[in-house]
Parts: C-alpha cells; structure tokens; sequence
C-alpha cells in the first residue's frame, strides 16, 4: 500500500501551481495521471521518486516513510525502490543496451534478471548496440528494462509512449501489461491518451492545476461525466477517416473491434485528426429494442 | 646546435599543469554546473578572469604573495622547506590559476548542456554522485574534456608574461621556449630564436587542429 499526500508549490510558465495532491494507491495497482500538461504530473512522479522535495506531506510505501515533512524524513532517490521511465528515455549514451541494464545491477544482485528481461522485451540482437543506433520504440523498451532490473516497488511510467506512432505504441503497451503482471509491479502511468489509461489501468486520477479533481475507474472517470445526462451511450474509439460529404462530414471510427460511421459537422470534428482517441456519445431518446431470447 | 632544455621545460611544465588542472578542473566545473548557491556568479567570475586579465597583473600578485617577505612566502618557505618564487613549483602554480578557464569553462559547458535526467536516471538506480559523474556524465562529454586538455596544454605552452613576473628566466628551472626566444632575440641572434618560434608554431598549430577536427566529428570514431 502505498499512500501520499503531497504539496509544493511549484514555479511554472507565467505564474505558480500550487501542488496538493493525496494518493492511495493498492499494491499490485495499475494506476493512472490524467490530465493536460502542465497539471502536475510528471511533478507527483519526481516527488514520489525524490527526485523532486515536497514542501509538505508524506509518502509512505508498504509502512516504510519515504518522506514525511513532519518528521524530517527525506530519503534520497538512491534509498527509494523505485523504477523510472522518463519521457525522453536517458539511456546511458556512452553504454550498449547491456551495458546500461548491468549498471543498474545492484552489489551483488545475480545477473540472471537481465537474461529475463532481454528476452521478454527482444533486447537479445540489441543489446551490443549504443542507444543512438536504435529506434524511439526499441529505446523505450531498453528504458523499460532497465527501470526494473532492481526490482523495484514502485515503477513510474512518465509518458512513456507519446513520442511513438500508434502501432508502436500498442505493441508497447502489450509489454507493458506483461511485464505489470509478471512481475506483480505497482505502476503508475502518466498519460494523456484516454483509450491508453482505459487499456492499461485500473485506477484514474484526473488532475487538474495541481489538484485531483476525479479519481475511479477509467471508464467511469474518463468517459461518464456529470454533465452528460442519462439515456446517451458513450464509447472510445479511435478516429479511422474523415471524409467530406457536402456540408457534413462522415467521420469512421474504430471501437475496439467495430467499424462505425458517425455524421458530424464541421464544429464537431475541429481539431481531429486521423489516429486521435475520441468518446462517442449516442442519444438513446427512441432506441429500438428487440428481443433476442 | 638547439638547445633542447627550453622545450623540455615546457613541455613538463605543460604537461604537470594539465594533470594538474585535470583534477582541480573536473570537481570545479562539477559544482559550477550542479549549483544552486548564489556564490556561483562570484565564483564563475574568480575561474574566468584569467582570460581577461593580462598576466603581468596575476603575475604581479603572485610574485607578492611568493615574496618571503610576505606571510605566505615566508611561511611556506620556513616551515615547508619550499620556495616559489623563480622556482619550478612557483611556475606551475602560476600555470594552474592561469590555464584554469580553459579546463574548467568546456568541463563545465558540456556538464551544463547534458539533459538532468541522465544523472536522475543514475540516482533512480540506486548510483551515488560519485558514480554517476564516473560512470555517466564524464563518459557522455568525451569531447569537452578533450578540448579542456587540449587548450589547457597549448595555453600553457604559450603562457609568457607571468613566468617572466615569478620565474624569470633560469635554465632547467623557470627558462621555457616562450622565454628563450625572447632571451634570443634579445641578443639578436636570430636563428635560435627561429627554430623555437617555428617549433611554438607547428607544435600548437597541431594541438588546435587536432581540437577543432574532433569537435567537427572527423576524429569521431578515433575517439569514441
């Protein structure tokens, strides 16, 4: 079990961000940071790492303080149990692939976790090579193994996969959920992608200027507000084609297995684009019912 | 016939300097790069002022403070048996606080410009400072430390007015090339003075273009 209440205040473009944040997240949990950038997220990794020091708060893992201001508790990054995937990778230019996973050996840790993970995310033909030498998506799966080669707690996903195109990106997340599994990980994910956080996780916290503002499950979160009365269906799909038909547009989005065409106007689709992740919202006002059995 | 002790001098003295500078430089550059203090803006100006100070004036301070006259002259050379005035130690003191710029500016350049989340990552993985500047940042700016080395050598080699201010011009102790084509040409005799300025010439002209075509990425896979 891992708990956290969290304040900072924190200096961001054109004025502050008062950070006050409580998580409570169940060990083995999927969870999730949803929100626009510049909320605070990739802020509430970076404390729960120490790579960033609350001004107020704890954070206790599995009864253990990692940080309680109260009682001057701060450990340092290095005491923490923790796996970090940042954004932008940070592989280790000047070591191979293997070399960057058995740097992270701890003294004395048996070498065996390596060959399981170089095989599990398809290192092995990679592993001689530098990081500039490989692909944003062969890059992130090298980042991925090297953040649990200790084993850790806790394991941060900060956006990991928003620099990848869309098939990469699934393959990813696949390896992801494996690894989550396999290893009875507690991860948290930053994300923006909302069909992402609905695969991928069990819990959702939207947070918004540096407040959590929903947390629940993803579909109940992300895709039922309040605003939206009852009698509609909503369903996240993504966006296949937008096609022009006089003054409408037919707009063909794929949910999950299904290919379905949706009318819509310009002021509808402003913004979209093919690949996006969009919420179908359908009135039920005159719905046909049959019965089956 | 050349008389080689000039250039032996100077390229002890250079190369004792560089090591020299190689450890005061790196944990320097480490600091200026990693802080937060407000001393940083005095401190950058301390390491930077060489470059634009005449080094008659550095010399002119350090001929004082060597002084056995002074405190730190006479202490040093009462209790420590150690005199640096016109001496060879005295030299490469000198050469230290002159050539510090240009170990410490590109160090502390290519620390600056490294993304922090590579030492983060380090940190995350359990790795000490220590570590991380060994085994991650230092390895990662390969090429800025070269150009520290390097410029730090030649600059040496060029170095003039303050071994004439607290060395003067002692043969096998304080007489560098620099020196010796000055003492030459004093007493007009010119073809030494000919042969030690061409060697100066061919010797840092090397030592540039070797900098400048590594940092151009020609020497790349030399140096990777």
């Amino acid at each position: 079990m891992i708990t956290a209440t969290l304040q900072k205040t924190l200096g961001v473009v054109g004025g502050q961000l008062d950070l006050d944040i409580e998580l409570q997240i169940a060990k083995g949990a999927f969870v999730a940071l949803y929100g626009a950038s510049g909320a605070g997220k990739t802020s509430i990794l970076r404390m729960l790492a120490g790579l960033l020091t609350p001004d107020q708060g704890r954070v206790h893992v599995a009864g253990t303080p990692w940080f309680d201001a109260a009682k001057r508790v701060v450990l340092p990054p290095q005491q923490r149990s923790v796996g970090y995937v940042f954004q932008e990778y940070a592989l280790f230019p000047t070591m191979t692939v293997r070399k960057n996973l058995t740097y992270a050996l701890e003294k004395g840790q048996e070498a065996h976790r390596i060959e399981e993970l170089i095989e599990i995310l398809e290192l092995g033909p990679l592993q001689d090579r530098k990081p500039d030498t490989l692909s944003g998506g062969q890059q992130q799966r090298v980042a991925l193994a090297r953040a649990l080669v200790r084993m850790p707690a806790l394991l941060l996903l900060d956006e990991p996969l928003s620099a990848l195109d869309a098939q990469m990106r699934t393959k990813l997340q696949d390896y992801i959920l494996q690894l989550h599994k396999h290893y009875a990980l507690t991860t948290i994910l930053v994300s923006h992608d909302v069909g992402e956080i609905v695969k991928m996780a069990d819990h959702v916290y939207c947070v918004t200027d540096g407040k959590v503002t929903r947390s629940g499950t993803p579909l109940s979160v992300l895709t039922a507000s309040k605003t939206i009365p009852q009698g509609r269906i909503q369903r996240i799909g993504e966006l296949l084609a937008i096609q022009s038909e006089g003054t409408m547009y037919i707009v063909t989005v794929l949910l999950q297995t299904e290919v379905i065409k949706v009318l819509a106007q310009v002021t509808d689709i402003a913004g979209m684009q093919v690949g996006d992740t969009v919420l179908v919202t359908a009135t039920t006002i005159d719905p046909i019912l049959t019965k089956l059995s | 016939m050349i008389d080689w002790s000039p250039i032996i001098l100077t390229a002890k003295l250079a190369t004792l300097t560089t090591l020299l500078l190689l450890l005061i430089g790196i944990p320097i550059a480490y600091w200026l790069a990693t802080t937060t203090a407000r001393s940083k803006p005095v401190v950058e100006t301390l390491v930077s002022l060489p470059l634009v100070l005449p080094p008659t004036v550095l010399g002119f301070y350090l001929l004082i403070a060597f002084s056995p006259h002074k405190a730190l002259g006479h202490w040093l050379q009462q209790y420590m048996g150690i005199q640096l005035l016109f001496s060879f130690t005295g030299l490469v003191i000198g050469s230290v606080l002159y050539s510090l710029p240009f170990m410490v500016n590109p160090i502390q350049a290519g620390l600056s410009n490294l993304p922090p989340s590579l030492a983060e990552a380090s940190y995350v993985l359990g790795k000490s400072k220590l570590q991380t500047l060994f085994y991650v940042l230092l390895p990662a700016i390969k090429p800025a430390l070269l150009t520290g080395i390097v410029l730090t050598f030649a600059h040496t080699i060029g170095e003039f007015g303050v071994v004439l201010m607290i060395g003067g011009n002692i043969p096998d102790a304080t007489k560098v090339v620099s020196i010796a084509i000055y003492d030459q040409v004093e007493a007009l005799n010119y073809e030494q003075a000919h042969l030690y300025s061409l060697l100066l010439l061919g010797v840092t002209f090397c030592i540039l273009l070797v900098v400048y075509s590594t940092n151009g990425k020609h020497l790349k896979h030399f140096w990777k």
